[in-house]
């Protein structure tokens, strides 16, 4: 493994476990520790525990970091109530997706308020680079915590009830997209009610010092009841299933947020922000590729890049694919021209070679049932 | 099959050769120590009886969750026989991958590849520098 990657606080206790360290966005990271499927099951089933240290957090305080945050991010933050998470996108000035962000808005122990900014591994140099581009106001002061706070994520249906005796807060009275700050394991930490599988489950952010003492008492408050730590493998198939899109693949500069079915995620109206003026044009753009779920015949996976295809016409490209562990069946997103978007519609995907027949099905894949 | 008894490549296949006719046959399949890297085994394709292979290309492909990887013939010659019910019993790669995991059978009609496989302890001398 290359020493110019960064490590977690738990890299060490990755390696000693089994864990099998990839790249990912800058960062060693374990893609899986027994297998991605024991581990997949384990989340939907029980709980799996993932580090997730590699995602930037940038904090903003001040009291206009809400406007400043506002300015540069596709939904209003101003509004936010201290206690909310908001989904938003960051836009690049032609519209193109410049990343996919979380927005917490927070009160410290003194009642003071403000805001973190959760964006993924791979893009925290150039949103780094993009915020020194839309210098903050005066009296706004950003800073980096990515390598001074740890975050883990406890995903799954036993994911409450096994973080409850760790916190002061009353966890089941916590919304989903909301997040406190709190004691965790003893030290000041923040919960939120977000995740990135399609189970309920919460993401921890606590210090570089106390993350591994909790790491290890969830792992053995959960061995039990088959609480499972989880790799980035797992991460993948279960975001997957859950239709979730994932920047590099449903989401880059050349691809705008409609395109995406994230419509949702961005408001026009009185709001002003790089990108704002081309998504009011795209917003009424049906001429665009979209992204779509396909369910492949047989067992073989659909992978990043491969073709689809209609009547001996390439129609799209496939921007991920794997064999859903739930489903037991090969799945796939991908952008594909927009008369060919509709549920139902036939649809051919070159594996390596070999035409198998795929069909557009809705999005998400796998919706929990408890 | 025990291994010790098999010649290895370095793409993580396995040969069991059979001297007992002019043309030796060779047996194929993948090592335990490539089925463990794989892990999440969810496909495989091998070739029909009559295909021609040729040593250092690929023969088949193995595929996980995660990736998919090409199977490399170890040996050139004639596929001869293919164990058909391999495809939709992967199990079986974990539970006997020196015995009912094998994948091929092969009529050798060019020694000269043979001479570059390894004997199991150069094998997993690999295996080792490669963990």
């Amino acid at each position: 493994m290359s020493s110019t990657l960064a490590k977690t606080p738990l890299h060490d206790w990755h390696a000693a476990h089994g864990g099998r360290m990839v790249e990912f966005g800058g960062w060693s990271m374990p893609v899986q520790y027994s297998s991605i499927v024991a581990e997949h099951h384990a989340t939907r089933q029980a709980a799996g525990l993932f580090d997730i240290s590699h995602m930037g957090r940038i904090r903003f305080d001040g009291a206009e970091a809400a406007q400043y945050l506002d300015s540069l991010v596709t939904r209003s933050v101003t509004k936010i109530k201290p206690g909310q998470v908001r989904y938003a996108l960051m836009t690049a000035d032609d519209g193109g997706v410049l990343d996919d962000v979380l927005v917490y808005h927070l009160q410290d122990a003194a009642g003071g308020s403000y805001y973190l900014l959760v964006v993924n591994a791979s893009n925290r140099p150039k949103i780094i680079s993009w915020l020194g581009k839309h210098p903050e106001p005066e009296g706004v002061q950003v800073t980096d915590l990515t390598t001074s706070w740890a975050m883990l994520a406890v995903q799954g249906p036993k994911a409450l009830g096994l973080l409850q005796p760790l916190v002061e807060v009353e966890l089941s009275a916590l919304k989903y997209y909301s997040a406190v700050e709190t004691r965790i394991d003893g030290h000041g930490g923040i919960v939120s009610r977000t995740g990135y599988t399609g189970e309920d489950g919460f993401e921890l952010i606590v210090g570089n010092g106390a993350v591994q003492a909790l790491w290890e008492k969830l792992l053995a408050a959960g061995a039990s009841e088959g609480v499972l730590p989880a790799g980035l493998g797992a991460r993948d198939t279960l975001r997957l299933e859950a239709g979730m899109p994932l920047y590099g693949h449903e989401l880059s500069e050349e691809i705008n947020p409609y395109q995406a079915n994230l419509g949702f995620a961005v408001n026009l109206e009185g709001r002003s922000f790089p990108g704002h003026s081309a998504l009011l044009t795209l917003a009424h753009d049906n001429t665009r590729p979209r992204i779509v779920g396909l369910e492949l015949e047989g067992r073989r996976p659909a992978r990043e890049g491969y073709e689809v295809r209609s009547g001996g016409q390439v129609v799209g490209r496939v921007t991920s694919g794997t064999f859903s562990p739930t489903l037991e069946k090969p799945i796939a997103m991908a952008l594909v021209a927009p008369e060919y978007t509709a549920e139902g519609t036939p649809l051919v995907v070159d594996v390596r070679g070999q035409e198998v027949a795929a069909k557009v099905v809705p999005l998400p894949f796998y919706r929990r049932s408890h | 099959m025990t291994p010790d008894k098999l010649l290895f490549s370095e793409t993580h296949e396995w040969v069991h050769l059979d001297q007992t006719e002019a043309q030796p046959i060779a047996t194929i399949g993948i090592t335990a120590f490539a089925i463990e890297a794989l892990t999440d085994l969810v496909y495989m394709q091998l070739p029909k009886v009559g295909d021609q292979l040729t040593a250092g290309e690929p023969f088949g492909e193995i595929e996980s969750v995660k990736a998919v990887s090409d199977l490399y013939s170890p040996v050139s010659g004639e596929v001869i026989e293919v164990n058909s019910k391999l495809p939709d019993n992967l199990e079986i790669l974990n539970d006997d991958p020196y015995g009912e995991g094998w994948m091929i059978k092969v009529k050798v009609t060019d020694p000269a590849p043979l001479s570059k496989l390894m004997k199991l302890e150069a094998y997993e001398k690999q295996c080792s520098e490669e963990q």
